[in-house]
């Protein structure tokens, strides 16, 4: 993976005081500890509600073990997209759409498709954290209950095992069986996280994840998904340029419904090709 | 005048509407209190309550038959209308098409809507007559139909729309959020309503539940139309009761010459205010209690 190099000056000070990011696993050790191979690919995707033709055309690839960021202006579509890749949008009033989004090539649109078997495979973090109304322990074994693992043991494994990785394990293991809601929102984000990855998915995604959280969980979160992407393909949507900047590898321009441009971050940002981009990145409209 | 003045007046004014309010009811208590005091002079709360032997004209006050027949009834309405209300409304909130809601809503409020006398009517057309000739057959020799039993599946009928659009509300006030959460982690539908809305709207349900009770505790007509009004402790479902509200609806303006009835009437009235008084009151502890739990 290539260090970020910007061309531009000012847009290199939007990147200040992120170090951790040159702490960049190198390639030879992701191989590594990877067998399996997470793919998501849309192609020709329309999605309508109501009347209103929401995403157009859209095609894209989601490569794997990097963080791709989605940007755009708001209202471009970069929910709705981030929705359909788990079909949570289907709950939407006067929803339609036609296209195929394949993961791990198979069609989830397909009606032979088992839309919980998608879901299992992409763990979710919304803008707002949102526990479930239980413990902290029953937060994270939640979804493993739900597809069938039972043993007791093993659920305080995944437990403990899934509050390291998120890096809450030291400040909640004395309270476990406290509500979740008691958490700071900061913590309440972590364990969001910890319970989507104690389903093991393939795909991380997160919609605007850290909007709601404070400089320091953000910047948290922000290295937990640096951290994560070793293992997962993560998607994030984000309402700011400058953690896109952080921690891209990949970027999606959306804009008005469409796939303005998609590429690696450094051409994307240091060497934008459509003009659209180009004014987005200079900040002429958000 | 200015802003500050305009919002103390405002204050002020809210304030006393609330006080004025409470006072009412506090009013209403002491009034009915003191109706039925004259009863404490020749008989205590204990004997009142416990005995089950009614005949005023020999100076006989025992109300346990109309306690037992009240609770009876409510106990049977619940149990019989809240399974129903609510499957019907996870159904109508977290499963159903938009036009289904559409046309059921309407309906639900025609039926909240409907006067009671009407259930009354219904009752005695088509639930008595089911009790008497079709369910009772099975279990006792013989029954009339104007029982207990009947007073409960009338009076669960006519809380059902009202529990039914509560619980649709607290459902529909469950952020989307929570939902995507559950079913992004790979539940289904039902899993969902039942592990995470159901948990999480638990306290609401059980205000609800808590205000339709206290509703039941005091509807009067439809049930005093189909539970047979005999003053004696149901011992079946089939027995005839009578209801502490039928008892007072039935008999105020009359045999007033009785000695001691009206404070007899007066205090049956102060048993529902205070029954009631405490089921809203506990209810709130309860709520409050669950509601730190689970937030
Ligand atoms: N339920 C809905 N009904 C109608 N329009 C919607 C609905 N949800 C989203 N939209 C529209 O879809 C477009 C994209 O929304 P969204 O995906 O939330 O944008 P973004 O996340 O990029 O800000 C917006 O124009 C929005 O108005
Ligand atoms: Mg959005």
């Amino acid at each position: 993976m290539k260090e970020f190099q910007y061309k531009n000056p000012t847009r290199a000070t939007w990147a200040e005081d992120y170090s951790f990011l040159n702490n960049d696993l190198d390639n030879s050790k992701l191989e590594g500890d990877k067998n399996k191979k997470s793919n998501l690919k849309v192609t020709d995707l329309n999605l309508y509600i109501h009347q209103h033709h929401i995403l157009k055309n859209v095609s894209l690839e989601i490569p794997d073990n990097k963080i791709t960021c989605i940007i755009g202006p708001s209202g471009c579509g970069k929910s709705t997209l981030l929705k359909t890749f788990n079909r949570l949008i289907d709950d939407t009033e006067g929803i339609r759409y036609d296209g195929s989004i394949w993961v791990d090539d198979v069609d989830i649109f397909d009606k032979k498709t088992e839309i919980t078997d998608i879901r299992k495979k992409m763990g979710l973090l919304s803008q707002r954290p949102c526990p479930l109304p239980m413990s902290i322990y029953d937060n994270i074994t939640f979804g493993c209950k739900l597809h069938g693992i039972r043993n007791k043991k093993r659920l305080a494994e995944i437990v403990e095992e899934q509050l390291k990785a998120v890096g809450l394990w030291e400040e909640v293991k004395d309270r476990l069986h406290a509500p979740a809601s008691k958490l700071s929102i900061g913590q309440q984000q972590r364990l969001c996280l910890a319970r989507g990855l104690a389903v093991e998915p393939e795909f991380i995604l997160a919609d605007e994840a850290t909007s709601a959280l404070d400089p320091i969980s953000s910047k948290h979160i922000e290295e937990l998904f640096v951290e994560l992407k070793k293992d997962y393909a993560i998607i994030l949507v984000t309402h700011t340029l400058r953690q896109a900047l952080r921690i891209a590898d990949h970027v999606i321009f959306m804009y008005l419904g469409k796939v303005i441009e998609a590429g690696p971050a450094d051409e994307i940002f240091n060497n934008p090709k459509e003009e659209l981009t180009r004014k987005y990145l200079e900040g002429a409209f958000s | 005048m200015n802003r500050i003045l305009k919002n103390k007046i405002a204050a002020g004014m809210m304030f006393s509407l609330t006080l004025a309010s409470i006072s009412l009811v506090v009013l209403i208590g002491m009034g009915l209190y003191l109706k039925s005091a004259p009863i404490f002079k020749e008989h205590s709360l204990w004997e009142l309550i416990s005995s089950a032997d009614w005949q005023p004209s020999s100076g006989k006050f025992g109300f346990l038959p109309f306690i037992g027949g009240t609770l009876w009834i409510t106990g049977i309405a619940v149990i019989l209308a809240l399974p129903v209300a609510l499957l019907t409304s996870i159904f109508l909130s977290e499963h159903s098409k938009p036009y289904v809601k559409k046309w059921i809503f309407p309906a639900l409020d025609i039926l909240a809507g409907i006067p009671s006398v009407v259930y009354g009517v219904w009752g005695i057309l088509l639930v008595v007559p089911w009790v008497s000739e079709v369910l009772a057959p099975h279990f006792v020799e013989y029954a009339t139909g104007y029982s207990t039993l009947s007073g409960g599946i009338v009076l669960g009928v006519m809380i059902l729309p009202l529990l039914i659009s509560l619980f649709v509300e607290i459902f529909a006030a469950v952020p989307r959020d929570l939902r995507d959460a559950a079913l992004s982690l790979g539940a289904t539908r039902w899993q969902t309503s039942k592990l995470v809305i159901l948990r999480k709207t638990l306290p609401g349900l059980l205000a609800a539940v808590m205000l339709a009770i206290s509703r039941a505790f005091g509807e009067t007509i439809a049930v005093l139309m189909v539970c047979g009004n005999i003053p004696l402790l149901p011992h079946s479902l089939f027995d005839s009761c009578y209801p502490l509200p039928a008892l007072i609806a039935n008999n105020y303006g009359e045999m007033l010459s009785v000695p001691m009835y009206e404070s007899a009437l007066m205090l049956a009235a102060f048993f529902l205010f205070i029954v009631v008084l405490i089921f809203n009151t506990s209810s709130r502890a309860v709520i409050y209690k669950l509601e730190r739990k689970f937030q």
